[in-house]
């Protein structure tokens, strides 16, 4: 198999409609098995973990309260955190988008002179495209993320936002160090495959004095960044370098250093299924004589404010990214994370991209869920996903229905006229008369309908459908009703 | 058998639903029998149509809020409902505020707020209104039964389905492995995204069928469909059983499903 870029950068607006992009997709078995093995294990090692909390519900609804606390007063804690940040000696930049965000973080790598960074693993990071912006700009990127190191060098695109690599296994990763590390005899024993990632490391941790991070949360009340990491490798890009630059959502701001108790007992559980992450890197502006003494933060709108104004739509916000949604979905277990066509896949990619993107592209993505709930049972800040679903979904119906092509389009005009049929009984039931009919003509000796029309067709490609019976239960009822006995047995 | 001193006069109108009263008229009859033999006296009000489950699920809100006015006004002076399917009590019970909320009509929402608790799934109706387990249903099979997402997290059926289940006599449950995964029918999803669909039916196929039952049961037609449609397909030798069908059926009148 081949591990040069087959997908283009995750875009939303050059990505294919989810039915479309997951074709190639459900005939990989490969990459079916690796998803759904991975998910699988982090599911388990969740569901253990979760069950020994005696109070999860409660950390959830304290989760939830801190999260929609800050977002109603989200002006007023960033500016805390803009103020206390800058107090301790870091200094905070506002991005309205990605372009600025870009413009501000390339103004600040010029300044340093540095053609090269180091960067711990960031989705905001790659909402705004910017290691290929660098790249361009003359600045190479090197993640240092073993997961992000294996798409990097294979030229793969993230599929999980906390597991990236996730659809790629062990002798895949084997063979993308081996090309592209000179490595001929390494095998794929995960010590060996560990040990040849750090060897390559190290080399960047020493000679690159400036890093990129994103942030878990922002904390206003002591202007503290907090990046929590399995690795050590975030632990080195915040120690070694001389300037560090945060890249945060705006939305990732608590109002006080206790809320973390809360959030990081909640995050380490649904993220990886463990007790406590393994690196939690917490700092406060600049330390003379400890990490990095030039130090900036970036605060991305990029749509976010559009969505903070928006009743039902808020809640996405509340997101800590713990991926909880997409491992429980299955959806997502069956597709893994490209067909999504954005950085964030799964249920809670659904409704944020095509929010990101004002509703103007990914409007597939509302559709691709079966609407299980399986996301808002495991979500730890309570994002009520299908409620948010269902809110786009009208908002996309609203944008389409008025279109000429939708007149025609059979879903459409199936539901129309449903519409019609369902707000007066004898429509319904002339409907279903002629209905009856009409299924008869297209169902089989056996009593089953093989193959339908229309949208239809596309419930035929894999199921049966049982002919209409002969007698409606209402039909039935009515009839039942004119006997003179109807005594049950 | 006669269960009718169980209760006394009890009242209840059946809201068949609209695919139910289409397609799966067998549902109706026996949630009819049942009922009546545990001496509930059942009412149909033959203006019914669909709770507008479709229509709000797939985006089109606005045929969802007349659909949605057109059964609280229908109902009102209903005393009980019983619904033989969870994902249409879903519907009311999730989606109904918001619709009505955002409709505005002060006398609807009153309506509704006093209509809603007197909304039962059947499971619900046997338990928790006529307080019974065992209705004195005889099915002599191997039965899986297949926990619907909207029964399971929707309005969190708990063991209500097992508690009613344990009693029927002569049936060996198998227990179903990942429970707790949709079937991957998800209404219009189900032809929207047909192929994703299609997948994750393969993988529940698989665990409904590692169970070597004779029928699958649920609480909802809609995942049954689906399922039933695959095992039709594949020649799966399983069929599948709304729950209702089994809890009418005795030694007497077996389920129409065997005939």
């Amino acid at each position: 198999m081949s591990h040069t870029a087959n997908h283009p950068v995750l875009d939303p607006r050059f990505a294919q409609p989810f039915p479309k992009a997951v074709l190639p997709v459900l005939r990989n078995p490969q990459l079916r098995k690796n998803v759904a093995h991975a998910i699988d294990v982090i599911q388990a090692k969740r569901a253990k973990l979760v069950a020994e909390k005696t109070d999860w519900q409660e950390l959830r609804t304290a989760a939830s309260a801190i999260r929609t606390h800050a977002l109603e007063n989200l002006g007023f804690y960033l500016e805390q955190f803009e103020e206390r940040c800058t107090a301790a000696g870091g200094t905070v930049h506002w991005a309205a988008d990605a372009e600025e965000a870009r413009k501000i973080i390339l103004d600040i790598l010029h300044a340093e002179n540095a053609s090269e960074v180091i960067k711990i693993k960031t989705m905001t990071s790659a909402e705004i495209q910017l290691n290929p912006f660098l790249e361009a700009s003359g600045v190479k990127a090197y993640e240092t993320d073993l997961a992000e190191i294996i798409l990097q060098l294979g030229e793969e695109e993230p599929s999980h936002i906390v597991v990236p690599a996730l659809h790629v296994n062990r002798s895949q990763v084997r063979e993308i160090f081996s090309r592209t590390m000179g490595l001929k005899d390494l095998s794929d024993d995960p010590k060996e495959l560990t040990n040849a990632a750090r060897n390559y490391l190290r080399q960047k941790f020493l000679k690159i004095p400036t890093a990129i991070s994103g942030a878990n949360f922002l904390v206003a009340e002591t202007g503290t960044v907090v990046v929590v990491e399995s690795e050590g490798n975030g632990r080195m890009c915040l120690t070694l370098p001389k300037t560090m630059i945060t890249l945060a959502g705006i939305e990732k701001v608590l109002p006080r250093f206790q809320d973390l108790e809360v959030m990081l007992q909640l995050l380490a559980r649904s993220a990886t299924g463990e007790r406590m992450n393994p690196y939690n890197s917490l700092w406060t502006g600049v330390t003379p004589g400890d990490g990095p003494q030039r130090f900036h933060v970036v605060l991305l709108d990029n749509g976010r404010s559009s969505i903070l104004a928006k009743k039902t739509e808020r809640q996405t916000l509340k997101c800590i990214r713990c991926a909880a949604c997409m491992n429980t979905c299955p959806v997502y277990r069956q597709t893994g994370g490209h067909a999504y066509g954005s950085v964030y896949p799964g249920p809670i990619g659904a409704i944020l991209t095509p929010q990101l993107m004002q509703m103007h592209y990914a409007q597939s993505l509302p559709y691709a869920s079966s609407l299980c709930g399986a996301c808002y049972e495991v979500c730890p800040v309570k994002i009520n996903i299908p409620e948010v679903l269902l809110e786009l979904r009208s908002q996309v119906v609203n944008q389409e229905r008025g279109k000429f092509v939708r007149f025609f389009d059979p879903m459409y005009l199936g539901l129309r006229v449903a519409s019609v049929l369902f707000s007066r009984a004898w429509l319904f039931h002339t409907a279903q008369f002629f209905g009856g009919i009409g299924a008869r003509l297209i169902t089989r000796k056996d009593g089953w309908i093989h193959s339908m029309p229309s949208v239809g067709g596309k419930w035929t490609q894999t199921r049966d459908l049982r002919g209409f019976p002969s007698q409606t239960f209402h039909g039935w009822w009515a009839a039942r009703g004119q006997q003179p006995s109807k005594e049950a047995k | 058998m006669n269960f009718g001193y169980l209760v006394s006069a009890m009242r209840a109108s059946l809201f068949i639903t609209c695919y139910n009263d289409t397609l799966f008229p067998e549902t109706g009859r026996a949630v009819v029998t049942l009922l009546e033999r545990l001496g509930v006296e059942l009412d149909f009000h033959p203006k019914q149509t669909c709770c507008g489950q479709m229509h709000a699920n797939t985006g089109f809100r606005g045929e969802a809020f007349s659909q949605a006015k057109r059964l609280v006004r229908l109902y009102q002076d209903t005393e009980t409902i019983v619904v033989p399917s969870s994902s249409c009590v879903a519907m009311i019970r999730d989606q109904y505020p918001g619709l009505i909320q955002e409709l505005g009509n002060a006398e609807l929402q009153q309506q509704f707020r006093a209509l809603l608790p007197r909304i039962y799934e059947l499971s619900e109706f046997l338990i928790d209104r006529l307080g019974v387990e065992d209705v004195g249903a005889y099915f002599p099979h191997r039965v899986v039964y297949h926990a619907s997402c909207h029964g399971l997290r929707g309005i969190h059926l708990g063991d209500r389905p097992w508690r009613l289940m344990n009693k029927v006599r002569g049936m060996e449950q198998i227990a179903l492995p990942n429970l707790d995964r949709c079937c991957g029918f998800g209404g219009t999803f189900s032809v929207k995204n047909a192929e994703v669909s299609s997948a994750m039916l393969a993988v529940k196929m698989q665990d409904v069928m590692s169970t070597g039952a004779e029928f699958c049961t649920a609480l909802d037609n809609s995942c049954l469909m689906h399922l039933g449609g695959a095992m039709h397909r594949q020649y799966a030798g399983m069929k599948t059983i709304h729950l209702a069908e089994i809890l009418a059926s005795t030694e007497a009148a077996p389920a129409e499903a065997l005939a």
